[in-house]
């Protein structure tokens, strides 16, 4: 594209030019300015990072307000996971507990932290919004075993989460008032 | 022979050993944390001792500023395993950093630290060797100093820091030139016509308590900074040790505490060289030109001036640094070109027009 090129014409250097001087004087001002700027290093270990919102860390359980487990062990988070890093032992809710109502909930809920690719596949499909990948980014451990978290670390791990819906809450209710649907 | 007299030499000469070795390590850590700061970094802050470090606000602080690093590295080098590659010459090997580490030591012994006002008014300069050719022995000395470079190049055996101790020689010939004759100028205008005073430094200090010579003849001073970095082997002169095209360059083989005996070499000769400057540029132990030295009498004054010359040796330090940092390094035949086809012109020029300016102002009577 010759009509896009512009030449530009190198001038000869001056005699102050020519005994780097001046140069060296202007590079000098910015690394004194550089000096006297406030530093960029996070100090790691002890000043976490922001973590922005939809981060994908560690995947956790959570519970709803009321401390009960959101989980009811439908495996579609086991049967989605890429790396087959979950693995979930169904279990029944016994007779009497204030969470019968809901249908089943997980003996034992696996997630093998060095399997996990966190590609977030399993918080997606979640129908009961039980499983998220929240912002722990730091895991390490001693042994390949220590690192498969069970239920009550997942559990410890994930908290509880703000409730949106309160699905088997409503549910229960609407029984109560003998309404098939709620 | 006085014995109390050579007591009191020989501690002052441990004393002085003491203080520039303690400097270098500090000017080690100072290389790191400015140089962190140029980038934006904060430098060594974490490195800390258990117990001291521990103190409420002095370890702390002393944590932060990187101190404690000093330690940790000085021990690492102690420490570590001292590997001898099979290919070296073994006794050149060994004796490169016994004659690196020499040459900046010695010329202590003729730099006037500081001066002593008598309760007679007189003022005596305090150095451990006051001769004549204090000079002289400073440029003998420093100019020895390639030897460990070169030794240490060609004991390796191998081809990056044989080319680094090539390039260590030939540059330091080329700016020891310029560094003759950039000193020449300030011993001419010092010495008034009859004066039996010679190269010794401690005249100049005393030359220089109304005038510096760093503006009486700032392109003497100018040329003569050049001439020192290049000495020094520091950036953006530092040729025989260019990571990016010789690994390590002549201390590449090295390991350990040999390694940290060159480390060392190299900052002590930045600071003797830094003082060198003071003392022929800086007005040496003066307070500031054209004002009268507050120096207090006896040996509160000593001291004090004393303080003021390191406090002045440490700017240059941290000018020394700040130029590292800040300037890239010449390639080979640039820092050539420089020291042949234009310092040197410029240093015989600049001496030989000062000849010319003193021959002119000097009395005809004087001479």
């Amino acid at each position: 594209m010759p009509g896009k090129v512009k030449e530009i014409e190198r001038k000869p250097l001056s005699l102050a030019e020519k005994t780097f001087l001046p140069q060296i004087v202007s590079g000098l001002k910015v690394t004194c300015a550089n000096m006297l700027r406030k530093k960029v290093t996070r100090e790691y270990p002890d000043v976490l990072p922001p973590i922005p919102p939809g981060y994908r860390g560690m995947p956790t359980l959570v519970k709803d307000p009321d401390g009960r487990e959101k989980c009811v062990s439908c495996q579609l988070c086991e049967f989605v996971c890429p790396p087959k890093a979950i693995r979930i032992t169904p279990g029944a809710i016994p007779e009497g507990s204030p969470n019968a109502h809901v249908e089943k909930a997980p003996q034992e809920f696996e997630i093998d932290m060095l399997r996990c690719i966190y590609c977030g596949m399993c918080q997606e499909v979640c129908p009961e919004e039980a499983i998220f990948l929240q912002n722990k980014f730091t895991l390490n451990g001693l042994s390949r075993q220590e690192l498969v978290f069970n239920k009550e670390r997942l559990y410890e791990a994930g908290g509880t989460l703000q409730d949106q819906h309160f699905k088997w809450k409503k549910k229960k209710e609407a029984e109560e008032h003998g309404n098939a649907q709620h | 022979m006085d014995w109390i007299q050579l007591a009191i030499e020989a501690g002052f000469g441990l004393a002085f050993i003491i203080v520039v070795m303690s400097m270098a390590g500090l000017t080690v850590v100072a290389e790191r944390k400015f140089c962190g700061f140029i980038q934006g970094r904060l430098g060594p802050n974490r490195t800390t001792i258990p117990i001291l470090g521990s103190i409420p606000f002095f370890g702390r602080l002393i944590t932060r500023m990187g101190l404690f690093q000093l330690v940790a590295d000085g021990s690492k080098f102690l420490f570590k395993e001292e590997i001898v590659p099979g290919h070296v010459n073994k006794f050149y090997y060994n004796l490169a950093p016994i004659v690196a580490l020499i040459p900046p030591l010695v010329p202590l012994v003729v730099l006037p630290f500081g001066q002593m006002t008598l309760a007679d008014g007189t003022i005596r300069q305090l150095i451990i060797a006051n001769v004549d050719i204090g000079m002289l022995v400073i440029l003998a000395f420093s100019s020895l100093g390639v030897y460990g470079t070169v030794l240490a190049g060609w004991a390796a055996n191998s081809k990056y820091p044989f080319m680094g101790g090539i390039r260590a020689s030939a540059q330091m010939i080329s700016y020891e030139l310029t560094m003759g004759l950039s000193i020449l100028p300030v011993f001419l205008w010092a010495n008034v016509p009859g004066s039996t005073e010679g190269l010794s430094i401690a005249n100049i200090v005393v030359f220089q308590q109304t005038h510096w010579f760093v503006y009486l003849q700032p392109l003497t001073a100018l040329l003569f900074l050049v001439a020192l970095f290049a000495e020094t082997n520091r950036a953006p002169f530092d040729m025989a040790e260019s990571e990016t095209d010789l690994v390590g360059g002549f201390h590449t083989e090295y390991g350990a505490f040999k390694f940290g005996i060159f480390f060392v070499s190299e900052y002590a000769h930045v600071i003797v060289g830094s003082g060198l400057f003071v003392l022929l540029f800086l007005g040496g132990s003066n307070f500031l030109p054209m004002l009268p030295n507050p120096w207090p009498i006896g040996i509160p004054g000593a001291i004090l001036s004393t303080l003021w010359f390191i406090a002045k040796t440490s700017a240059l330090v941290f000018f020394f640094i700040w130029i590292r940092w800040t300037l890239p390094r010449f390639r080979y035949d640039q820092v050539m070109n420089l020291g042949w086809k234009m310092l040197l012109p410029v240093a015989i020029a600049n001496l030989v027009f000062v000849m010319v300016l003193l021959a002119k102002i000097t009395p005809v009577a004087a001479q």
